[in-house]
């Protein structure tokens, strides 16, 4: 068959498929690795005997081989069952789907702010090497590599509550003397404003603000960094210059001919952002009590839960692997050249 | 000129060259130093509490406060220094050790083994590596030699990649062949000739992994997994201050978090100074 781009998106998908069977396996593994008799902890009745228990082990599958409870993890997990939660005693998919969208929310937001300053920030600090805002871009973007998320946060939280009073108590997602607005999405943005309940919708943007910079902090540098440079490697090379000889415009030789060729390098360094925001998300969810994923698995570890534990690790997995795998469709797309070149 | 003076003047111009890099060097040396003297030099004993003055701003008696248990954060977070670089140093060892390791004998054999491993590695660059770290803490139990090993086995990837690239690339260059040709053994010209020619691009990673390493380890006792109280380590200190920011004392969670900064910056930089010497052409 021809190269073309429809050919290469097909094979990046299918070669994501038994990459999310290697993840599902290495999960598996894990959590067989993991300490606790769930055998044990089902036999709620205190001074269950052993026989008891061996009961239990043999309803939950326990007493059979490892490839057997593979293939039953498997089918359970085809029905969409990550098992039961001890603490909140629901359903771990149930659990996981209720906190996803407050995740997500935050996620998202961090994401786009930092796109929306590292990437001009790289911009223009590779347009003036050498410059106050080369200067900026730098110190920027050290530090935010060199910061803890949960340092940066907290920093943020003394002086944007404390001392200014500007934000909001840093902690949940709304103000809690506010109704949460009827739930659709589970984005309170969007279902404040869905309800046209402006109220909540500005209360939860209000509470995003501090946690969301913070992740965006940490994730605007690789950003920023990675712009400068690839923009600095494309704006000396001999296309450019070709451009500027022939005398076309600096902004239409700067947007048109640079920037969509110096993006390329920075879409194939996203997935490297998205694995830092996604563990960031642990780290920023603890510090300002947001209810999302981390936090539900954080307190399931503490209390060795362990369902929660695995069901999250799942779940942040096959997230990670489908971004990477948009990133690659997105680039195949952005980049004429993809496929053609084999 | 002998082999010594030049050696001096090179390091003496590769430091100057780049005012960042002895900046680093220096800072680099200081931080080792404290981790060395640390527990010899610090004002007061990390562990003793004192409720009698709990909570104390900076003051010319305690320079960075006291905690809600009335301890010297000053002396706390130099003792500190110590085990936190332990803990990053020992897993990027492991990791470089076991990684470059890999990474050789697949990149220099080929065949089903670098398939298997490399798939192997594939999956685990396929988790967020954070939240990786934090099962493997989770399935291994939660102690402190337990956070070394996962900061050492999500660190491992990259070494495997490099290493892997590297030796392939150079395994049927001229040197190789005549050192086949010559009898040495398979694990021999792995070692001797392709490993050290690998080297300046893995040292690179070294440094720049150690701030990852220390950042990954605060991290993961930030969130109450590994390091106990009361030991002094600067993410489970962080822990301690971050319920108090909100009332104001910031002094309990700023000095272990600064002191983070400056050492995760410290490397940086100085992986950055690295690459600039062993790469000119990534410099940017």
């Amino acid at each position: 068959m021809k190269p073309s781009r429809g050919w290469f998106a097909a094979k990046r998908i299918v070669s994501a498929v038994p990459l999310v069977f290697g993840v599902v396996a290495a999960t598996f593994l894990l959590t067989r690795l993991l300490p606790g008799d769930p055998a044990a902890f089902f036999t709620n009745t205190p001074g269950a005997g052993a026989a008891e228990i061996a009961e239990v082990r043999h309803n939950l599958g326990l007493d059979r081989s490892l490839p057997e409870q593979f293939v039953i993890y498997l089918v359970n997990l085809a029905h969409g069952d990550l098992g039961q939660s001890l603490i909140s005693g629901q359903s771990v998919a149930a659990d996981l789907m209720e906190r996803l969208p407050a995740s997500l929310e935050l996620t998202v937001i961090a994401f786009v702010l930092a796109c929306a300053v590292g990437l001009p920030l790289g911009i223009f600090a590779a347009l003036r090497p050498g410059s106050i805002i080369d200067h900026t871009c730098r110190i920027v973007s050290t530090a935010g590599v060199s910061t803890p998320v949960f340092v940066s946060g907290l920093l943020l939280i003394y002086v944007f509550y404390y001392l200014l009073g500007w934000a909001p108590d840093p902690v949940g997602r709304l103000d809690p003397y506010l109704n949460a607005p009827p739930h659709l999405t589970g984005l309170l943005i969007v279902d404040g404003l869905l309800a046209g309940d402006l109220n909540s919708t500005l209360s939860s943007v209000k509470q995003l603000i501090l946690p969301s910079a913070t992740m965006a902090l940490f994730a605007l540098a690789p950003l920023a960094r990675m712009m400068r440079g690839s923009m600095i490697a494309v704006l000396g090379s001999e296309f450019i210059r070709t451009a500027r000889a022939l005398g076309l415009p600096r902004r239409k030789i700067i947007m048109t001919y640079a920037l969509r060729n110096a993006l390329l390098p920075v879409i194939t360094t996203l997935g490297m952002v998205f694995s830092y925001m996604l563990g960031a998300n642990v780290l920023v969810e603890k510090v300002f009590a947001w209810p999302g994923i981390g936090a539900y698995a954080l307190n399931a570890l503490i209390s060795l839960d362990y369902a929660p534990v695995q069901g999250f690790i799942l779940l942040m997995a096959c997230l990670y692997v489908v971004l990477n795998l948009m990133v690659d469709l997105i680039y195949s797309f952005i980049d004429p050249r993809v496929g053609l070149a084999e | 000129m002998t082999a010594s003076t030049r050696y001096t003047r090179h390091s003496f111009y590769v430091l100057t060259e780049n005012s960042l890099t002895l900046v680093s060097v220096v800072l680099f040396s200081i931080i080792l130093l404290l981790a060395i003297i640390g527990p010899t030099i610090a004002p007061y004993d990390p562990l003793t509490t004192n409720t009698a003055s709990s909570l104390m701003p900076p003051s010319a008696l305690h320079w960075f406060g006291t905690d809600q248990l009335g301890r010297d954060i000053c002396s706390r977070v130099l003792v500190a220094t110590r085990l936190d670089l332990v803990i990053a140093a020992s897993a990027v060892s492991i990791s470089f050790v076991i990684g470059s390791l890999l990474g050789a004998i697949c990149g220099y054999y080929e065949g089903f083994l670098d398939w298997l491993i490399g798939r192997g590695i594939d999956v685990m660059m396929a988790f967020p590596l954070f939240v990786l770290a934090m099962a493997l803490v989770a399935a291994l139990g939660n102690t402190v030699v337990n956070i070394v090993y996962a900061t050492a086995i999500i660190n491992i990837p990259f070494y495997f990649r490099l290493a892997r690239a590297e030796i392939n690339v150079r395994r049927h260059s001229g040197y190789v062949e005549a050192a086949r040709l010559s009898g040495n053994s398979n694990a021999r010209i792995i070692l001797t000739y392709l490993l050290p020619n690998a080297l300046p691009t893995l040292v690179v990673q070294i440094s720049i992994n150690m701030g990852w390493a220390i950042l990954n380890a605060a991290g993961l006792s930030f969130i109450g997994l590994g390091v106990r109280p009361p030991t002094a380590e600067w993410g489970i200190m962080v822990a301690q201050g971050a319920v108090l920011v909100i009332g104001g004392q910031w002094w309990v969670a700023l000095f272990p978090g600064l002191a983070l900064m400056i050492v995760v910056f410290c490397f940086n930089l100085l992986g950055d100074a690295l690459r600039d010497i062993v790469d000119p052409r990534r410099r940017t």
